[in-house]
C-alpha cells in the first residue's frame, strides 16, 4: 500500500489517466532486466503529477511508456477512457532536450503538430493557433527564427508552446529544464504553470528538481529506486492555486514537504526497500 | 612558419614555382651535337638528355600546348580542338552519369539507412561491387548496349560507347552517394524521429519533412565525392573509347608522341575537378540543415 501524506486525495474525482501494472522488461544477455515493475497511478482530470526519483530509476521509462515512445512489457494505461497503444498527438510532450528541427524556424516546428491535429482548419486558423501559443511563451518576435538562432531557453519554450498548440487531452513532460541554468529554469516554470493555469491540461512531469516539483504539481509521486522501480510514496501538495513561487516558499509546510522528498531520496538511493516516511504533521510545527 | 601579409596569395606561388622548378630539372633538354662524319662533313644532331630525356621542360609544354589553351574553343577535327571545348563534352557526359547515379544511389542509400532487412540483403553484394576499377566496368558496359543506338531529341546520337561510358560513370560514383545516405539516415538523432512519432506524421511526412533534411549534410557529402569520382572515370572511359574529350585526348597525344600535350590535359582535368569540388562545396553548405 501506498502511504499517503499531508492530505488524502478526494475519493470522488474521476481517473483521467490510470497506469495499472505497468512492467517493464529488457531482455538482456545477461537474462531480463525489470526496469519498472507493477507501476499503478491513477490520475485525475487537470491534475499536475510529478514523478520524481534518482536519475536512472525508471522514471522517464514510465514517461515514454505513457507517450507510446516504448512499449510496456505487460500492463495497460487507459487515457480518457481509452486505451494507449501507441505514440501520439493527443500526448503533447516537452522533451528534456528541445528536440526542434533544426531546419524549420520556431512557427514551423510548432505548425508541423498543428497541421496534424487541427487538418480541418484553414491554413490561416492553424497559423494563428501556432503563433497565439508562441506569443504565449514569450516569442512573438523569434517566430520567424531558427533553433540555431535562438538561447537554450527560447529553444524549450518553442517546446512548450509545440505541446500545448496541439490542445492534447495530456501533457507529457520529460525533465523539461533539466539542461537550462536556475535563473532560466524559474523563468520557464513562471511560463509552464501559466499556460497551464489557462488550459488545466493534466499534466505528468518527470523531475529530479524537488523545489520544480513542489512549485508546479498537485501531487507527487516518488519511485524507489532501479531496477525494479515502482511507486514508493505519493505527496500531496496542499498548496493552493494560482501559486507564485514567494508565497508558495513561504507556505508553512513548504520545507515540512521538502525535508520529506529529499528524505525519501536519500534513503532509496542506498535501500531497496521501502521505508515509511515520517508524517510531516510532526515536521511542520519545527519548520514553521 | 610565421604568417606574414598575403600570404594566402604567396605562398601557393611559391609552392608552383617549386613543382615547375622541379620538373625544370626533371625534363629532358635538347642538346645539339656537332661532329665530323667519316667522309669528312659536318653532321649536327640534336639529342635530349636529361633525367627523364622524353618529359618535356615547362616551355616547351607552355610552346606545344598554347593553342589548345589560347584559343580553347577550336574545332580542327575530332580530337584537335580547344581545351575547353574538350572539357565541355566530357563534362555533358560526366554529368549524364552522374545524375543517373544520384537518381539510383539516393533512394538505395535510404533504403539501406532504412530496413535493416534491406542492408543485410545487399550490403554484400555493395562492398564487393565498390571497389571494382572503371576499367573493369567498362567492357561490360560495352557489352551491355552493344547493339543499342537511339537519340534522344535535343541530345544528339546514343551509340554503344556514350551509353556504356555514362554507364561506368554512374556505376562508379554512385558508392559514396549510397553510403553517404545511408549513413546518415542512420545517423538521424532519435528526438527527431520521436517528435515524427509523437505528431504521427504520415509515412511521406516523416520521409520529407524529417527524415530528408536531417540527411541533407551527409548526402551532400556523397554527391561531392560522387562527383570527384565521376570526373575521374570520365578519362578512363574516354581512353577506352577513343570519345572527343579530355581523356580521349590525352590517350591520343600518348600514341601520337606528343607528350606536352599530356601534361597540358593533367592540369586540366585537374583544375576542372578542383573547380567542380569546390562548387560542390558550395552547394553543400547551401543545404547544411544541422
Amino acid at each position: 500500500m501506498n502511504e499517503i501524506i499531508a492530505m488524502p486525495p478526494p475519493r470522488t474525482r474521476r481517473n483521467y489517466l490510470e497506469l495499472s501494472q505497468l512492467n517493464k522488461t529488457y531482455h538482456t544477455p545477461k537474462g531480463p532486466a525489470v526496469i519498472v515493475n507493477d507501476f499503478n497511478l491513477d490520475i485525475a482530470e487537470g491534475e499536475f503529477v510529478t514523478l520524481i526519483g534518482h536519475s536512472g530509476c525508471g522514471k522517464s521509462t514510465v514517461l515514454s511508456m505513457v507517450a507510446g515512445l516504448s512499449d510496456a512489457t505487460s500492463g495497460g494505461m487507459v487515457l480518457a477512457g481509452k486505451e494507449v497503444t501507441g505514440p501520439g498527438p493527443d500526448r503533447g510532450i516537452v522533451f528534456q532536450s528541445p528536440s526542434l528541427l533544426p531546419w524549420l524556424t520556431a512557427r514551423e516546428n510548432v505548425m508541423l503538430g498543428v497541421e496534424q491535429v487541427f487538418y480541418t482548419a484553414t491554413k490561416g486558423e492553424r497559423l494563428q493557433i501556432a503563433e497565439y501559443y508562441l506569443s504565449v511563451v514569450g516569442l512573438a518576435d523569434s517566430m520567424d527564427k531558427r533553433p540555431a538562432e535562438l538561447s537554450q531557453g527560447m529553444r524549450q519554450r518553442v517546446g512548450i508552446a509545440r505541446a500545448f498548440a496541439l490542445s492534447p487531452k495530456m501533457l507529457l513532460l520529460d525533465e523539461p529544464f533539466g539542461m537550462l541554468d536556475s535563473l532560466t529554469r524559474y523563468e520557464l516554470q513562471g511560463v509552464l504553470l501559466d499556460l497551464w493555469r489557462r488550459q488545466r491540461i493534466t499534466a505528468l512531469m518527470v523531475t529530479h528538481d524537488v523545489d520544480e516539483a513542489l512549485y508546479l504539481s498537485d501531487r507527487i509521486v516518488c519511485m524507489t529506486d532501479g531496477p525494479e522501480a515502482e511507486v514508493g510514496d505519493i505527496v500531496e501538495v496542499p498548496f493552493a492555486r494560482p501559486r507564485d513561487r514567494v508565497s508558495v516558499m513561504e507556505h508553512p509546510e513548504y520545507y515540512a514537504l521538502r525535508e520529506c522528498l529529499i528524505e525519501f531520496l536519500e534513503i532509496h538511493a542506498h535501500h531497496k526497500k521501502r521505508i515509511a516516511l515520517p508524517k510531516p504533521a510532526s515536521t511542520t510545527s519545527a519548520a514553521a | 612558419m610565421k604568417s606574414f601579409k598575403f600570404d594566402y596569395i604567396i605562398l601557393p606561388f611559391v609552392g608552383i614555382a617549386l613543382c615547375i622548378a622541379i620538373w625544370a630539372i626533371i625534363a629532358g633538354k635538347p642538346i645539339t651535337k656537332v661532329s665530323i662524319d667519316d667522309f669528312g662533313d659536318k653532321v649536327t644532331k640534336t639529342v635530349r638528355v636529361g633525367l627523364s630525356e622524353d618529359l618535356p621542360s615547362p616551355t616547351e609544354a607552355w610552346a606545344a600546348s598554347k593553342l589548345y589553351v589560347t584559343q580553347p574553343l577550336a574545332k580542327r577535327g575530332e580530337l584537335d580542338q580547344g581545351m575547353l571545348r574538350f572539357t565541355w563534352l566530357s563534362l555533358k557526359l560526366v554529368v549524364q552519369g552522374y545524375a543517373i547515379a544520384l537518381l539510383i544511389g539516393t533512394p538505395i542509400g535510404f533504403m539501406l539507412g532504412l530496413s535493416p532487412a534491406f542492408a543485410k540483403m545487399f550490403d554484400p553484394i555493395i562492398q564487393i561491387l565498390r571497389p571494382v576499377s572503371p576499367l573493369a566496368w567498362l567492357p561490360l558496359g560495352m557489352v551491355l548496349f552493344l547493339s543499342a543506338k537511339f537519340t534522344v531529341p535535343g541530345m544528339g546520337e546514343y551509340t554503344a560507347s556514350d551509353l556504356a561510358a555514362i554507364f561506368t560513370i554512374a556505376v562508379c560514383s554512385m558508392w559514396p552517394t549510397v553510403l553517404n545516405t545511408a549513413v546518415g539516415v542512420r545517423a538521424v538523432p532519435q528526438d527527431f524521429l520521436n517528435v515524427a512519432k509523437v505528431l504521427k506524421l504520415s509515412r511521406s511526412k516523416t520521409l520529407f519533412k524529417v527524415l530528408l533534411p536531417a540527411t541533407l549534410p551527409y548526402m551532400f557529402t556523397g554527391f561531392r565525392l560522387s562527383l570527384g569520382i565521376a570526373w575521374l572515370v570520365i578519362v578512363a572511359a574516354e581512353m577506352l573509347t577513343g570519345r572527343p574529350g579530355v581523356g580521349g585526348f590525352l590517350w591520343q597525344q600518348y600514341n601520337a608522341l606528343s607528350y606536352s600535350h599530356i601534361i597540358l590535359c593533367i592540369l586540366t582535368i585537374g583544375v576542372v575537378g578542383y573547380v567542380l569540388d569546390r562548387l560542390m562545396s558550395v552547394v553543400e553548405r547551401r543545404f547544411k540543415t544541422i
